[in-house]
């Protein structure tokens, strides 16, 4: 819902239009500078251990394939209830995250678990492209919500967007938010398709007025996912939408964070951008699968001093 | 900051780098005692601990100096210009080999942060030395002539802000040029240019082509004075740089002088406000603001300064001050107790004079040189804090209403190094720096240096240019 200091931006076509395009522009040489400067935090020993712990309970774990298997999501649910069963007290993710099609699936296996703190996100709208019509994608995340989908990932119109149809995209938006009831609503933008920074900054202010509870850069399926540069720009949104409204919404970038380097390069921009009350899974997540085991291998790491490899890790 | 993300300390290790615990004079290449014996102690400006005892130059150091500098220039100005590239290639790639150690080096004389010797100081001062010896053998296609020739020996004068970095702009373009030198590091950091006086020997330099006199004022005067001296470059202060134009009023010697500076930072209302931000505190906090090229003044449009101050103040509050060997720290150390007392008193008298003081929470180590970064606001072009030089980690800001106004207000100095332009509208930012009557005008970015780019000031920040095809002119009969 639009908030009140932000109500008439989104009475028309035009005014949303005119507040989008009168956000302040981005300097692209200038985001990406600040963007390796960051980079370059050294984080060591204990900082090293609070962000390892902190980036495992953030994670999205996430498969989103066509050949996934009821096997193959209940070995991911376990997962992620049990990141590491040689060390318990590894924290869990936030969520394991699926097509709608699993989440009866992930939540039953997260229940034989005995995780209720595990959320299952299921990303909708006729996701990866977004092409079909709203009935389908509002179907489809009805669908995911009556399974028992606690977060619900979206995929905005990019289409639509880059048509400069704004009205158009905020409407989606909120219909799916409606659709969504209780889950929680993570709007993706596709940023590599967005391209620019200046879209992505509208894409996120576009989204965060039509009630979006994440913003969340991208798919993972196409050739430019969550960089620090984009992740930082959507930072800086959701702490000026904050300041201006007085509403708090989450960030997710997804696709390609591979690393524990690079996850807590994303931790510090979190840190100096947004600042530590976005430094929680409840407002931060990574959209990821395989960065999970670098996070447990490093962890091991710090803990006994030596690295174990990757057969001390699991792999499903 | 506090935050549940508690950054662990980071520190570089300083033992990568084997500190003597004293050092002589360099001389035709050997290191020697000074004639008269003097020593000075160079400290930690973040420790105030000694880190070694340095002979002190004096005039009759100079002349030898001077001497070997001549004798060994008939040899080393008669070289192939490709020869002498050879020697200034290997200078910079034993630079780059050993940056670690200079960094680390710089950063325990000077007082500046690890994070800016190692991203910014050592690349620059590398690639300096990589550019000028691309010129060496060049020179005739430089646009001076096709057969320029060196001036001789060069008296060279350094600062201790940038020193490794002065030193490159100074000595990479005079060798280039096939010119010997005398060259006299600031006081307060004499390490890093004896550290290069070592690298000299390492690339096999012939002796007496560089000469390292560490010393004081009195060491530069006589070096300036030097009858034997060719060319004289300057950079340091407007005040030592307009003695030193007087001193060699009449005589043969070319100068170049690079000064002091009052850079205003211009942010329109179009501006992109988050990379404006950013520009800003680099453009000022940056080796704690002791920088000639310094952004010293804000000049932000009126319709925006609300939100555009909210925004720098809440990114002040993030920055990290202490230990400068820690590669998270932000903000280093204050140069020496007499830099930290001009600064001290010129913010005193900003207060005074009524301009509103801030600064973020920021807990100062106890011992050491130490100034918390500080804006003030309310500054009228009428404050002392808007038209003098603080050479520290202190932000004058000032506003405007049309790009006239900014353009008037920026020009309104008696320095003209550097200025920048902050907007998102490109005929905007060409215009205003076609006006704008600085050496260096930045758009969207600031404290951008790079060895191709010329370099110099307008007014009293002084003449020549350093740098680029432009630096070559400098140490050039033309």
């Amino acid at each position: 819902m639009p908030t009140n200091a932000l109500a008439d931006v989104t009475a028309s076509d035009s005014t949303l239009r005119r507040f989008l395009h009168g956000l302040p522009g981005v300097d692209a040489v200038g985001l990406e500078a600040r963007a390796a400067s960051l980079g370059t935090r050294s984080i060591k020993t204990t900082a090293k251990a609070y962000a390892i712990d902190l980036a495992i309970s953030m994670i999205d774990l996430t498969t989103l394939e066509g050949a996934d298997t009821p096997g193959k999501v209940r070995g991911l649910a376990a997962k992620a209830v049990r990141p590491d069963p040689t060390d318990r007290t590894t924290p869990h993710t936030a969520a394991v995250c699926v097509y709608p099609d699993m989440v009866a699936t992930a939540k039953a296996a997260l229940a034989a678990a005995g995780a209720t703190d595990v959320k299952v996100a299921s990303v909708a709208t006729a996701f990866p492209a977004g092409r079909a019509a709203l009935d389908v994608k509002l179907a489809d995340t009805r669908d995911a919500v009556a399974a028992g989908a606690d977060e619900i990932d979206m995929v905005i119109d990019r289409g639509a967007f880059l048509a400069g149809h704004y009205m158009k995209v905020y409407e989606e938006i909120r219909a799916v938010k409606e659709a969504s009831g209780p889950a929680r609503l993570k709007v993706i933008f596709e940023t590599g398709e967005l391209s620019t920074y200046d879209n992505i900054r509208r894409a996120s202010w576009l989204g965060m007025l039509a009630g979006a509870d994440f913003i969340k850069t991208s798919t993972g399926k196409v050739a430019v996912n969550a960089t620090p540069a984009n992740t930082l720009l959507m930072l800086e949104a959701v702490r000026d939408f904050r300041a201006q409204t007085g509403v708090q919404v989450g960030v997710k970038p997804a696709g390609g964070i591979r690393t524990t380097k690079d996850a807590i390069k994303f931790l510090v921009l979190v840190n100096e951008t947004a600042g530590e009350d976005w430094l929680d899974d409840h407002w931060f997540r990574f959209g990821a699968s395989s960065l999970l085991n670098d996070l447990l291998m490093q962890r091991q790491k710090l803990a006994t001093g030596r690295y174990s490899g990757p057969d001390y890790v699991t792999v499903d | 900051m506090a935050s549940a993300f508690e950054y662990a300390p980071a520190p570089e290790s300083r033992s990568v780098v084997d500190i003597a615990p004293s050092y002589g004079l360099f001389i035709d290449g050997e290191f020697t005692d000074a004639a008269d014996g003097k020593v000075f102690k160079t400290v930690s400006p973040s420790s105030e601990e000694v880190l070694s005892e340095v002979a002190q130059a004096g005039a009759e150091d100079v002349d030898r100096a001077v001497r070997a500098a001549r004798k060994a220039f008939a040899k080393w100005s008669a070289l192939p210009g490709s020869e002498r590239a050879k020697y200034l290639f290997r200078i910079a790639r034993i630079i780059q080999e050993r940056s670690r150690e200079l960094a680390v080096l710089e950063t325990l004389d000077n007082g500046k942060p690890i994070k800016e010797t190692r991203d910014h100081d050592l690349p620059l001062v590398a690639g300096h030395f990589f550019y000028y010896a691309g010129w060496a053998d060049k020179l005739g296609h430089a646009g001076f002539g096709p057969d320029p020739k060196p001036l001789g020996v060069a008296g060279q004068v350094i600062p201790w802000n940038f020193p490794l970095l002065m030193l490159a702009w100074k000595i990479a373009p005079a060798l280039a040029a096939g010119n010997t030198v005398v060259l006299k590091p600031a006081e307060t950091t004499p390490l890093s240019a004896l550290f290069f006086a070592d690298v000299c020997r390492q690339a096999g330099l012939p002796r007496g082509v560089v000469n390292i006199l560490p010393g004081y004022g009195d060491a530069g005067a006589a070096l300036v004075e030097h009858p034997d001296v060719d060319k004289v470059a300057f950079t340091g202060s407007t005040a030592v740089g307009k003695a030193i134009a007087r001193q060699v009023a009449g005589t043969r010697k070319k100068l170049t002088l690079e000064l002091g500076g009052k850079g205003a930072n211009i942010v329109f209302d179009d501006a992109p406000i988050d990379q404006a931000v950013e520009g800003i505190i680099t453009g000022i906090f940056f080796n704690q603001g002791q920088v000639c090229c310094a952004g010293s003044r804000l000049l932000v449009q009126e319709s925006v300064q609300d939100e555009f101050l909210d925004a720098l103040k809440r990114r002040l509050s993030t920055l990290r001050l202490g230990d400068p060997l820690d590669k998270n720290t932000d903000i280093g150390a204050i140069n020496s107790a007499e830099q930290l007392a001009r600064i001290k008193a010129l913010a005193e008298t900003g207060e005074a004079e009524g301009a509103e003081r801030w600064s973020p929470a920021c807990e100062l180590p106890s011992t050491g040189y130490w100034f918390a970064p500080t804006l003030f606001t309310g500054v009228t072009q009428a404050h002392t804090v808007a038209r003098d030089e603080i050479f520290g980690p202190v932000l004058s800001v000032l506003t405007f209403r049309t790009p006239a106004e900014a353009v008037a207000k920026a020009n309104n100095s008696q320095y003209g190094l550097s200025a920048g332009i902050w907007s998102e509208k490109g005929s905007r930012i060409l215009a205003v720096a076609d006006k704008l009557r600085a050496g260096v005008v930045w758009a969207n970015t600031f404290n951008k240096l790079d060895p191709t780019s010329p370099f110099g000031g307008y007014k009293e920040s002084g003449f020549g240019r350093e740098g680029g095809r432009h630096g070559l002119e400098a140490y050039l009969d033309v």
